[in-house]
């Protein structure tokens, strides 16, 4: 067994196996750090979510957390002035085309984004940017579930469960920009898709896009 | 979108051709796309599966990848294309004015052909002749100061051109049959 190595995240020394990425590291040892896209078993994170940065002594700018593998002697604060207005930005982007009426969510209280807004005192409202709600089609052909676009925060773990977990291949990013969605091949219903219905992505929704039809609230 | 007599087999031949062509790996996907694009015209649904299927890469991501770049259309190409500029100087003068009115006169969407492939109309981001503005590109020639008034001409010389081709064809059967 290789010996494990020693890093320092605020204040709090932690013993980690070499070659973990720091956000891993730290959630093992219960230091809080958001995150949404991460995925552990993800050899080249997308690190897209922006969410996870922290200081690391000696770097010059925050890192984010994610992608960052650790080192021997590692000093890391999750928290400074810097990290908190990245994270309260990118926060407050992924906000700006969320659907945010969380009171008819089957997610409510069980939100990732809402788990980042108490941890990290950011309010849950939309004032910098200006709203950007588009028309999605409510996708509730599946038996079971249902998918509603307007709450995906584009974390990319639905694909990585349907990918590599049930090995289907049936949903992936598509478009670019703001048009970014998860859909199917030629944007067809999941029902008529080659989804198995497995629902693996229902369960890797950190919100409320991907939902069991039980759970919804009318 | 409906496959014209013959397309289907067009379409396999050519997908069969550029794949056996081309290293079956992922990072080739780009290459054989645009292979494939440049023969057809344009990236159909059965195009998509072959490839996917041929690589063993999920249909979803090909899809992903042909709606990512700018350089794939999934509708065929019309016959009569208009291409409408929506840089920041045909923008600010009206050029999603003009877009609108194409949209209106042809019965589709920005990006789409329509059902009989007469029509195809696209946006493109600056031409480069900023002072005509707002700019059309129609069949690779340059329109410029396009009024919806002059989309109406616009489309009185395509319906024009048709009948024209139409009465032709009919006096070339007829002359055929004597």
């Amino acid at each position: 067994m290789t010996k494990e190595i020693s890093i320092t995240i605020d204040d709090k020394t932690i013993k980690v196996k070499p070659g973990e990425k720091l956000l891993w590291a730290a959630l093992d040892n219960n230091i809080y750090i958001p995150h949404l896209c991460g995925i552990r078993d993800e050899g080249r994170p997308s690190a897209g979510c922006r969410l996870c940065f922290v200081e690391i002594e000696g770097s010059r700018h925050p890192v984010t957390a994610c992608s960052k593998v650790v080192e021997a002697g590692m000093m890391v604060r999750t928290r400074s002035p810097r990290v908190d207005r990245l994270v309260k930005t990118a926060f407050e982007l992924i906000l700006s085309d969320h659907n945010l009426k969380c009171g008819s969510c089957p997610a409510n209280r069980k939100c990732a984004l809402q788990k980042i807004a108490a941890e990290r005192g950011l309010k849950l409202t939309r004032k910098r940017f200006k709203p950007l709600q588009r028309d999605f089609e409510l996708d509730d052909s599946p038996d079971e579930f249902a998918f509603d676009r307007s709450r995906c925060v584009l974390c990319g773990q639905c694909v990585w469960a349907d990918r590599e977990e049930a090995k289907v291949g049936a949903i992936g990013f598509t478009r670019r920009g703001i048009n970014r969605v998860v859909t199917t091949f030629e944007d067809l219903p999941l029902a008529d898709s080659i989804c198995t219905q497995c629902k693996l992505c229902v369960d890797a929704c950190p919100v409320g896009a991907l939902y069991y039809k039980k759970d919804a609230k009318k | 979108m409906q496959y014209v007599e013959g397309e289907k087999e067009e379409i396999l031949s050519c997908v069969e051709e550029v794949l056996s062509n081309s290293a079956k790996d992922r990072e080739n996907l780009i290459p054989i796309l645009q292979k494939v694009q440049a023969r057809l015209g344009y990236l159909p649904t059965l195009a998509m599966e072959k490839i996917a299927s041929g690589l063993n890469v999920p249909a979803a991501d090909i899809f992903g990848l042909a709606t990512f770049y700018n350089q794939f259309r999934l509708n065929p190409p019309g016959k009569h294309e208009v291409k409408v500029c929506m840089g920041t100087a045909c923008y600010m003068v009206g050029g999603d004015i003009a877009l609108e009115s194409f949209e209106r006169r042809m019965g589709i969407k920005e990006g789409e052909t329509s059902e009989d492939r007469l029509y195809g109309l696209e946006r493109v981001a600056c031409v480069g002749c900023c002072t005509m503005a707002p700019v059309v590109v129609i069949n690779e020639e340059v329109e410029g100061k396009v009024t919806p008034t002059r989309v109406d001409g616009i489309m009185l010389e395509f319906e024009d051109m048709e009948k024209k081709e139409a009465a032709d064809k009919q006096q070339g059967e007829e002359g055929g049959s004597q």
